[in-house]
Formats: structure tokens, C-alpha cells, sequence
């Protein structure tokens, strides 16, 4: 594997080594010294052409930790509308000698043109690509869920994941029901119709507009962030209603099971899709997720850039 | 002129076989082994194998002259245009400025005629700057020398219900037609690829086949109501073939395209992101790619029209939703038709004359092309070898741009000459340098 686009690059058995090697990599972030020499030499570039803090320091860490030289290329706005195209940039990161190329981009489809372009001879890892994939989120999300409701097998067998809200603009949800679904996990969609996508039963996934059914049953449910601008395209008649159905409450918390988990994949709109008290009870993962995100994103880089030669023993 | 010509041992659409005698601009005789002494004056071509058919018109060409000469010009559009067998070619309004006055539309008639590879046939703007509010000066742009009887803010639809009655009234007092770009503009904002199963997965913002469908279902109530004359451009859904192919049978006086590409790709060639599969309209479902084929072979869709759509490299080479919309296709047309629509017997190469010539020449009133190859017709013909297959090769075109979904693809069927007003403009499947060399 020389590039991460989409979670349909991978199959289970590679997903689910991307997560041990997470596993072994997260002991090196609880150790005094937060570092392995495995990248030391190779170059990797951040290119982000929409802001991401977040995403982009998770990636540093996570290339730091292995030692890696890390640029950050910030390219805010369109390529177009900085006058600079994809190629040109892409062309100059390739002359600077950059063996791995994070992508994130407002346009769907950005990473994998990159990829398939003769423009860089690296690796391209997805970090966001418009309305399409973002796979190490779901990743980290599956290591997430794993770590906290995991079975001993590796897989996510027999567990329910509810992914509520935008599910139309989110990329979050596009890699996470195909990779959840991938692990054994049965994933059911909570949103209002016009905020799920035509061809979504095409998906392999459930679908629901009401939440108070799913609750119940599910053992995690994700919250996605909701942009408040949406109702101005009439996906949603107010801010109210949309909190209303789709809001994560201390009512709805309280439908959960005990051992449900409550993730979201930041940034939040506290009182929009979640409460402070969701967001901040005991059951919130949400923290973790993003401690989870720099071990998962380690494991990406290594498996790609150093892991060709040595798919086991990781830490050898 | 020593300009005659002898096509020798070649087969009629209707499949019978005949020599095709052609000189001073016109077809002098069509008949078994022609032998008399202007037969023996003539230039003899064997043409043996090969179809000879009428020049192929097309109702649709984006030629980008004046304005974006970088992509093409009326010139090199009618290289590609004579390389793809055509004779006439429409030139779409969405120029640079906009052929929505006389001087325009005459620039560019002129222009074709200087080229003098095919005839150039501009079509004028219904509305003033393709804005869709105003009229634009459709009488004087009938009136002038390129006597415009199609209109068309292709590009755009003509979205007002109360501007499109004008228009489609108004155009009656000169036998004119509104071809129009049916796309209802709300229901397809920032709108990238057929709105489906694989726009759900790639995210790219789905182009529902209902914003197409509502305007051709308004505009043939429309052309019903005010009596007059629609044609609708470029078809790309099974529900909108079913509103034409109603309409039709109501009576109403409603014609309609199919392109090449939707004719042949899918909304699967998306999952590339190659922006070069990026077209308005949008590649569809091969349920819809089998409805248009019927459609065509069965009669609610009269014509293929290429929609030739010519853009510079550093529009297509970059992200999909940067990416300009359209695909080059004068030079493939032939070919796509005869892969899918005679190769797998749904239709006869007299259907496919009539799709490809004759009917686009009446609905635009095109008079001096479409006609049957018989004495005294105009001699715009095209000579077609359709055991010959070849490869598409974007280096090797005659456009001035490379936009084609078809590079690398092997084709059925080979222009082998074509001929215009008695002149050959392609011989041999090559460009005559003496006719290009402007």
C-alpha cells in the first residue's frame, strides 16, 4: 500500500493491523521519551488547503514522534482562488523531496488526483478531502470503540455505532460506515432526510430519522458537527428543530445503555447536535479520540513509509 | 476547377452499392460502375469497403471564437468538425462576447466561411449575456447574413417559465427554435455529477435527472400552449426521453439531442476524479445510457449532437470541483454512434444518416445539407470505412484542445474522407493541407 484515499483502499486484515500497530505505537506516548528513530531522515509534508488545526498538529506529532522532518504547507483557500494550481504545488513539494504528502482539501477528490497524478512520486495520505472521506478519523474512531467496547478477536463483531447528523456534507461519516461496517460493526444513520444523501441505500448501513428508537440499542454514537448555515439551503427549518431531533440531551443520554460511549469528532457546537452535559459526562470519549487520532496517525505513517519491508514486528 | 471527383466501389446507407461522380460542388450522378467521359476526367478514389454518406451536421459545437481562441477557433473547430466527417457545424452563443447580436453572429458565420472547411452555422443567444432576463435581438440576428434560426443560451437554461413563452412565441414569425439547456438552476447549485449511488459515495455534489426532467416537462406544455417550436439540447435521462417520447405522441412539436458521451459513459468514469469525465449535463446510470439508445433508435430523440466543448489543459488538469465543465467530441462522434447504436443492431446506417444528417439539418433548416446522395444534391459527403477501428489519441487531434474521454480507447469506424461542396477536406483520413492551410 502506497497511498491512504479512501477507506476502500483497505481490507479488513490491513485496517485492522493500522489499529495493533496504533495499539503497540500508543505505549511509546505514555513513555518518557516520546520517540522512535523509525522515520529519521524522511520528509513529511503537511498540505493543508483548508484550516485544520486539529488534524495538522495530529499528523506533526504523530510524524514527530517517529522522527520524521515535518514542513507545513498552508495553502488556505482554493488552489484556484490563490492563483496557484494543485500541480504546481504539488511539483514543488516533489522537487523539495517530500516522501509523504498529508493532504487536506475543500475538493473531493483532491487527494486521490494528487495520487494518481505523475506530479509526486510519494505517498498520499487523506487528511479531509471536501464532502468525501477522511480515513484516519475513522480510524481513530474504530480504535476508539475498539479500545473501550472491543472484543478479543480485534473486530468490532456484534457492536451497534449510531452516526448522527450531517451525514450528507461529512466525510467523517462517509470513511466511518464503510470501515465500521468493514469490522463487523452494524451502523445505523440518524438524520434527517434531506441531510442523508440519495444513493445512501447503497451504503452498508441502516438508516434512521428517529433517534429515540436508536438509542437504545446502540453501544456508541457519534455526533457530527452541524454548520448552523445549513438551514439557509432549507435542510433544516431552525437551529431549535435540528437540536429538537437530532441533539444529544441529558433526556436522550439517559435512553443509552451503560456502557454506551459518546464520540464526536470536534469541532463541537456545544448546544447545536450535543450538550455540555453529553459532552462532558463520563461517558464522552471525545478527549480520548484525539489523544487516539496522534497513535493511529503514527501507525498510518509507519505502515506506509517504513512498513513495505517489515508488516510485522512493528516495534522491532 | 478540375475538381471532380469519382468515389469508385463504395455502398449507399441504403447498402446498395455505387460509384458517386461529384464535381463543381454538386453530386453529378450515383450509379453501378459509372463509365462516361467525365467519370474518366475525374479524380478516381477507390472507395471500396466504405459507406458513402451524406456530411454529417452538427446541431451543437462550442467553437470558442471569439473570446477563447486559447481552446479553439472557428478555424480549427472546423478541422475537427471535417476530420469527424461533418459538413456544418452550429456554433454555440456562449462566446466571448456573446453571439447575441448580428455583429456577432456574422463575425462567426464569416469567420467559418473564410475557413471554408464545413459550413459554420452560428446559433444566437435567446437572451441578452445568456442572463436569462431579456430577449436578445433574435429578429436581427435572423435577418443577418448568418439568417440564425436556432437559439440557444446554451450553458445555461432559460430558467424563467414567462421569458421561455416569449422566446418560443416570438420566434415563430421566422420559423426559428429554441434549443434549450434544460436544467432548472436551483435544483443543481455548485451541482458536479449525476446525483446517485456514486455521487453519495464520492461526494461530489449530486445533479439530480429531475432538474433536467421539470424544464423539458414545462417547456413541451410550453411549446404546446404557444404552438411553436422546441428542441431540447443534450438528453441525458431515461425520464426525459419518456416526457419527449409523450409529448411527442400529444402532438407537440418538440425535437430533441443526444450526445456521444452520454450515448457511450456513466457517472462511474467519476470515480477516477478526472475532471476530463466532468460535463454539463452530467454522465449518467447505464439505465439511463440504454434509455437514450432507445430512445434514439425508436424516436423520441431525433439526433446525436457532439456538444463539442473544447477547455485548455489547466482547466481539466486539477480538482473536479475547479474543473470547467465539457468534452471535446467532433472528431469521436461517428465512431461512438456506430459502437453503439449499429454495431449492436439497433439501428440501420440509414437511421444513423438520418440522426446524424438529415434530421439535424431540417430542424435547424439547414436546406443545402442532410440531402440524399443523388444527382444534384449539394456534394457534402463523408466516407466512412466501418471495419476500420482505430484509437483515440488526444495528441493527435484537430481541436486545439485535448479534453477527450475517449484517449486511449479503440474505436469502430474511420472517417476516411470527407467532402465538402465538392472539395475534400479529409482524404485518406487526413486533413488536405491545400483547403487547411488558412
Amino acid at each position: 500500500m502506497r497511498h491512504l484515499l479512501s477507506i476502500n483502499d483497505l481490507d479488513k486484515t490491513k485496517a485492522l493491523s493500522i489499529l495493533d500497530t496504533a495499539l503497540e505505537l500508543a505505549r511509546i506516548s505514555d513513555a518518557p521519551v516520546k520517540k522512535l528513530p523509525t522515520l529519521r531522515g524522511r520528509t513529511i509534508v503537511n498540505l493543508f488547503f483548508e484550516d485544520s488545526t486539529r488534524t495538522r498538529i495530529s499528523f506533526e506529532a504523530a510524524a514527530k514522534r517517529l522522527s520524521a522532518d515535518v514542513i507545513n504547507f498552508s495553502a488556505k483557500g482554493s488552489s484556484v482562488s490563490k492563483g496557484e494550481s494543485l500541480k504546481d504545488t504539488a511539483q514543488t513539494l516533489q522537487a523539495m523531496g517530500a516522501d509523504a504528502v498529508i493532504i487536506r482539501h475543500s475538493a473531493s477528490g483532491a487527494p486521490r488526483w494528487l495520487a494518481d497524478s505523475e506530479w509526486i512520486a510519494g505517498s498520499v495520505i487523506n487528511a479531509g478531502d471536501g464532502t468525501h472521506e477522511h480515513p484516519t478519523q475513522a480510524l481513530l474512531d474504530a480504535f476508539t470503540i475498539r479500545k473501550h467496547l472491543g472484543s478479543s478477536t480485534g473486530d468490532l463483531q456484534g457492536l451497534h455505532v449510531a452516526i448522527v447528523g450531517d451525514i450528507l456534507h461529512s466525510r467523517v461519516a462517509r470513511s466511518n460506515a464503510l470501515l465500521l461496517s468493514m469490522l463487523g460493526a452494524q451502523v445505523t444513520l440518524v438524520a434527517p432526510p434531506t441531510l442523508l444523501p440519495v444513493g445512501v441505500d447503497s451504503w452498508p448501513v441502516k438508516v434512521s430519522y428517529d433517534f429515540d428508537s436508536v438509542l437504545p440499542h446502540v453501544d456508541a454514537v457519534m455526533m457530527l458537527r452541524v454548520q448552523q448555515e445549513r438551514m439557509q439551503d432549507f435542510f433544516f427549518p431552525t437551529a431549535r428543530e435540528y437540536s429538537h431531533f437530532f441533539g444529544l440531551n441529558r433526556d436522550r443520554m439517559s435512553l443509552m445503555k451503560k456502557s454506551a460511549i459518546i464520540m464526536h469528532p470536534g469541532p463541537m457546537n456545544r448546544g447545536l447536535e450535543i450538550t455540555a452535559e453529553c459532552a462532558d459526562s463520563a461517558r464522552s470519549v471525545i478527549v480520548e479520540q484525539v489523544a487516539n487520532g496522534v497513535s493511529v496517525r503514527m501507525a498510518v505513517l509507519y505502515l506506509l513509509l517504513a512498513g513495505a519491508t517489515q508488516e510485522q514486528g512493528v516495534l522491532q | 476547377m478540375t475538381s471532380s471527383y469519382l468515389l469508385a466501389g463504395g455502398t449507399l446507407a441504403d447498402g446498395r452499392k455505387a460509384d458517386v461522380l461529384i464535381g463543381n460542388g454538386v453530386i453529378i450522378e450515383v450509379g453501378e460502375s459509372i463509365q462516361n467521359s467525365e467519370a474518366s476526367l475525374a479524380q478516381r478514389i477507390d472507395v471500396s469497403g466504405c459507406k458513402v454518406l451524406p456530411g454529417l451536421v452538427d446541431l451543437h459545437t462550442h467553437l470558442r471564437e471569439p473570446g477563447r481562441e486559447e481552446s479553439e477557433t472557428v478555424h480549427s473547430g472546423s478541422q475537427a468538425a471535417a476530420k469527424g466527417g461533418f459538413t456544418a457545424v452550429s456554433a454555440m452563443a456562449n462566446t466571448f462576447p456573446v453571439a447575441d447580436t448580428a455583429g456577432v453572429v456574422e463575425q462567426v458565420y464569416r469567420l467559418g466561411q473564410a475557413s471554408g472547411l464545413c459550413d459554420v452555422y452560428p446559433v444566437g443567444a435567446v437572451t441578452q449575456g445568456l442572463a436569462g432576463k431579456q430577449l436578445a435581438e433574435l429578429g436581427a440576428m435572423a435577418q443577418s447574413a448568418a439568417r440564425v434560426r436556432v437559439f440557444s443560451d446554451d450553458g445555461n437554461c432559460v430558467f424563467d417559465p414567462m421569458v421561455m413563452r416569449r422566446a418560443l412565441e416570438y420566434v415563430k414569425q421566422f420559423n426559428g427554435v429554441i434549443a434549450q439547456h434544460a436544467q432548472e438552476p436551483s435544483l443543481t447549485q455548485a451541482a458536479q455529477m449525476n446525483e446517485g449511488i456514486v455521487s453519495s459515495k464520492l461526494g461530489l455534489k449530486g445533479w439530480p435527472a429531475v432538474a433536467e426532467e421539470a424544464i423539458i416537462a414545462r417547456d413541451v406544455l410550453l411549446a404546446d400552449h404557444v404552438k411553436s417550436r422546441l428542441h431540447i439540447c443534450h438528453v441525458t435521462t431515461a425520464g426525459g426521453v419518456e416526457i419527449i417520447r409523450w409529448a411527442k405522441a400529444r402532438g407537440i412539436n418538440v425535437s430533441a439531442e443526444v450526445t456521444p458521451h452520454h450515448l457511450l459513459l456513466t457517472d462511474e468514469m467519476a470515480q477516477s476524479y478526472n475532471p476530463v469525465f466532468k460535463v454539463n449535463p452530467p454522465l449518467r446510470t447505464q439505465t439511463d445510457v440504454m434509455a437514450l439508445r432507445e430512445g434514439l433508435a425508436d424516436g423520441p430523440i431525433d439526433i446525436v449532437a457532439t456538444d463539442h466543448a473544447p477547455h485548455p489543459t489547466e482547466d481539466k488538469e486539477c480538482e473536479w470541483e475547479h474543473a470547467a465543465f465539457g468534452m471535446i467530441g467532433l472528431e469521436t462522434a461517428f465512431s461512438i454512434v456506430q459502437k453503439t447504436m449499429i454495431d449492436s443492431s439497433m439501428m440501420s446506417w440509414e437511421d444513423l444518416v438520418d440522426r446524424l444528417s438529415s434530421a439535424p439539418a431540417r430542424i435547424a433548416g439547414y436546406a443545402d445539407h442532410g440531402k440524399k446522395v443523388v444527382a444534384g444534391s449539394s456534394a457534402h459527403l463523408t466516407v466512412i470505412n466501418p471495419s476500420l477501428s482505430w484509437r483515440v489519441d488526444r495528441d493527435l487531434v484537430a481541436s486545439r484542445s485535448r479534453n477527450t474521454p475517449f484517449h486511449g480507447m479503440e474505436l469502430p469506424g474511420k472517417v476516411v474522407a470527407t467532402f465538402f461542396r465538392g472539395i475534400p477536406t479529409v482524404l485518406n483520413g487526413k486533413l488536405v493541407e491545400a483547403v487547411t492551410g488558412e
